[in-house]
């Protein structure tokens, strides 16, 4: 008998159901056409749209929910889950992996995408000596970015592991990681800076004079070498990333083997070979592969210090470039394609990583 | 005891090698900020090391008069040695003193001394110019130009803000309803898409620019705050929900039990239960995506493009480095206002700071 009158969907609940459905789709669709149409003050536009991303967000799930009250237990229970993950699935839906197929769609199609060209633009962007310039720029990147930041992250974890004023000089190496590339890129501008004469206001070069050097203008003029100098920024950025989380593993080494190698009269840069280094040779791996992932994708740097002028373009500016000025969207798809082949291993080792924690 | 005191008399040299590193990490930002209070004339002419204290030659109010008839072409003739004109313009050095022509037509030579100077000359005048805003030339990708007047970095600033906050609020709370239902309900295709978000943790956002931004332009969507808070949700949303799910999953199965006991449903549950016991994931992983949206250059470029009433931060000083490169004083007061909020996020909240960073260094 119970079980029956679980098992009855009233008609009132599917009415009501769709209604609250309804009424979810055309208040938060005039409440989207009005932020788009918008003319108010920012600030007004600004608590405005506050107030709808946490009231109006919170308002749609609850109103679902009490819409899925309605029903018998048992299809409450199937329904449920769908209203909780609802929203994240359709933006991430729309905004992230149909797109990724459509880019990958668009990638076989020329410049304005009516055309059919199969591989071309793959050839093309390979072959084509401004994009070569960028695949080899984004492999000094990843590498030179990628190895100098690992190496000094790990340098400074040790030291400042045994200073006496750790906090402080970690949080000093960290900094950087805080601020935009765009503001680091002011502040690395003006490290580097170049004026013609004796008087030079950019650290750097007046670094130089005083050693008895000629002023250059780094970031410009000394091709290819210009590219380490933009690196350099990324180094300064990254580091800190790197010391934090090597900082932590190293503590994590137990201190009675550490002693013991003391001990048996091991020096200190033998126990970092042999014992601190095996130890944490995980989170090198972790740091080393999210490096690389930060770095194939760098852009701002690039934009700001040179616009990818003077042979520093990447793949991301070169993206920017063919898809935003030249309009041709066959290269820009091939081009974001390529940076997604290229991160493809590290998507292969997060889920292989995922099933060995568990998973579900 | 040997290897501690072994490990004792190294320490200085371990703190002399960092020290010195950590000075060459700071350097930058200091010349930056202190260049941003230097007034326009005084970046472009000395260095900024030079507002600290320094040895420099200084007019010591002794002068020497020569007659007026002194050839500047042959040797002149100074308390007994000769000296060229050159020499004079430039300045020659005498048992301590420096010689240089104070006014080399009328034949006056000053007598400096070296001294200590801090040219402590500072000024707030960068950062009202920059704030308030004055007449800009601005060229477009097009090649046209546009003056802008009175828009200065304040409306950047309040813009950057209005595109933070919701582009924060939304996906995380977005991303922790997902995250309960992944980690507590079972659903069909749970698996397979908590599978896809885990994929798209380190895709790069190059790849769904193109597509989207064709949907923006033919919703209306472009250039307009709406489309850059979802645009920012979007890209936020894997890694959000990802560290929302590694912490939710972990709460003790009890709780969840308990509750039920009493009658509470699942959303009752999340709200009352799962969200206040959450706030310190929150709170770390909403500062990261702030900050993320914050500092963001590439999704503001390509969503916003020339609309100047909805620019951000990181766009107006990417602008000012392009069109007014050698304005040092304009651009080292802006760079330094936009790290303010960062900055001040980074020395108040730390420890969720760093807990975001470490959990969301996946993010493409």
């Amino acid at each position: 008998m119970d079980a029956q009158a679980k098992q009855r969907i009233s008609m009132r609940a599917v009415l009501l159901s769709f209604g609250v459905l309804l009424a979810n789709i055309v208040v938060n669709g005039l409440i989207f056409k009005f932020f788009r149409d918008s003319t108010l003050n920012p600030l007004l536009t600004a608590v405005l749209a506050v107030l709808w991303g946490v009231l109006g967000v919170y308002l749609i799930y609850y109103t679902l929910s009490w819409a899925a009250e309605q029903y018998p237990d048992y299809v409450r229970r199937r329904i449920l889950p769908f209203i909780f993950i609802g929203p994240a699935v359709i933006v991430l839906g729309w905004l992230l992996v149909l797109p990724a197929i459509r880019t990958l769609y668009l990638s076989f199609f020329n410049a304005s995408s009516d055309k059919f060209v199969g591989l071309g633009n793959y050839v093309a962007i390979f072959s084509d000596h401004l994009m070569a310039t960028a695949l080899r720029n984004n492999l000094l990147w990843v590498f030179v970015g990628t190895l100098a930041c690992v190496a000094f992250g790990l340098l400074i974890a040790i030291l400042a592991d045994r200073s006496s004023y750790e906090k402080i000089a970690k949080s000093i190496i960290f900094m950087p990681m805080a601020i935009s590339f765009v503001a680091a890129g002011v502040i690395w501008k003006f490290v580097y800076y170049y004026q013609p004469g004796d008087e030079q206001i950019g650290l750097l070069n007046a670094f130089v004079v005083a050693l008895g050097g000629e002023p250059q203008a780094w970031a410009s003029m000394l091709q290819p070498w210009n590219n380490f100098f933009l690196i350099i920024i990324l180094i300064w950025m990254q580091t800190g990333f790197a010391m934090v989380i090597f900082s932590a593993a190293i503590k994590g080494v137990p201190d009675d083997i550490l002693e013991a190698a003391r001990v048996d009269g091991a020096g200190e840069i033998k126990i970092f070979f042999r014992i601190i280094i095996p130890f944490i040779s995980t989170t090198i791996l972790t740091v080393t592969t999210t490096i690389i992932v930060f770095t194939l994708k760098i852009f701002d740097v690039v934009m700001v210090m040179t616009g990818g002028q003077y042979d520093t373009e990447v793949v991301a500016t070169q993206f920017y470039r063919q898809f935003f000025m030249y309009r041709n969207f066959g290269y820009g798809s091939t081009l974001a394609i390529v940076l997604l082949i290229a991160v493809l291993p590290v998507i292969f080792i997060n889920l292989r990583q995922f099933r060995k924690q568990g998973g579900f | 005891m040997a290897f501690k005191k072994k490990r004792k008399s190294g320490k200085w040299i371990v703190n002399i090698v960092l020290g010195f590193i950590c000075l060459i990490w700071l350097l930058p930002t200091l010349g930056l900020l202190i260049s941003s209070f230097r007034p326009a004339a005084d970046i472009l002419s000395t260095g900024w090391w030079k507002v600290l204290p320094h040895q420099e030659w200084k007019a010591a109010g002794d002068t020497i008069k020569l007659p007026k008839d002194v050839d500047l072409r042959g040797p002149i003739e100074v308390n007994g040695k000769t000296y060229t004109d050159d020499q004079l313009k430039a300045g020659v050095e005498v048992d301590g003193n420096r010689l240089i022509w104070e006014n080399r037509r009328a034949r006056v030579i000053s007598i400096e001394k070296q001294g200590w100077v801090t040219s402590t000359d500072l000024t707030l005048d960068n950062y009202n110019n920059v704030i308030t805003g004055k007449e800009y030339t601005l060229k477009n990708a097009d090649g046209s130009e546009t003056t802008e007047k009175g828009t200065g970095l304040s409306q950047a600033f309040w813009n950057t803000l209005t595109i933070a906050v919701p582009a924060t609020v939304i996906p995380v709370l977005i991303a922790s309803f997902a995250a309960y239902a992944f980690a507590w309900l079972r659903f069909p295709g749970r698996k397979t898409l908590f599978v896809i978000i885990i994929a798209m943790l380190v895709i790069p956002i190059q790849v769904a620019l193109i597509p989207v931004l064709k949907d923006y332009t033919s919703l209306g969507l472009n250039g307009s705050y709406l489309g850059i808070w979802l645009a920012h949700t979007a890209f936020g949303l894997p890694l959000v929900t990802y560290f929302m799910y590694n912490f939710i999953s972990q709460l003790p199965k009890d709780l969840f039990e308990s509750a039920f006991m009493d009658g509470a449903n699942h959303f009752t549950i999340f709200s009352k239960l799962i969200l206040p016991l959450s706030v310190p994931a929150l709170a770390s992983i909403g500062i990261f995506q702030f900050l993320w949206v914050w500092n963001d250059y590439l999704v503001s470029l390509i969503f916003i493009g020339n609309q100047p009433g909805v620019q951000v931060m990181s766009m107006k000083i990417a602008d000012l480095v392009g069109s007014r490169g050698n304005d040092w004083h304009l651009l080292t007061s802006a760079a330094f206002i936009s790290m303010l909020m960062p900055l001040a996020i980074f020395f108040l909240l730390q420890k969720y700071f760093v807990r975001g960073l470490m959990g969301g260094s996946v993010k493409g």
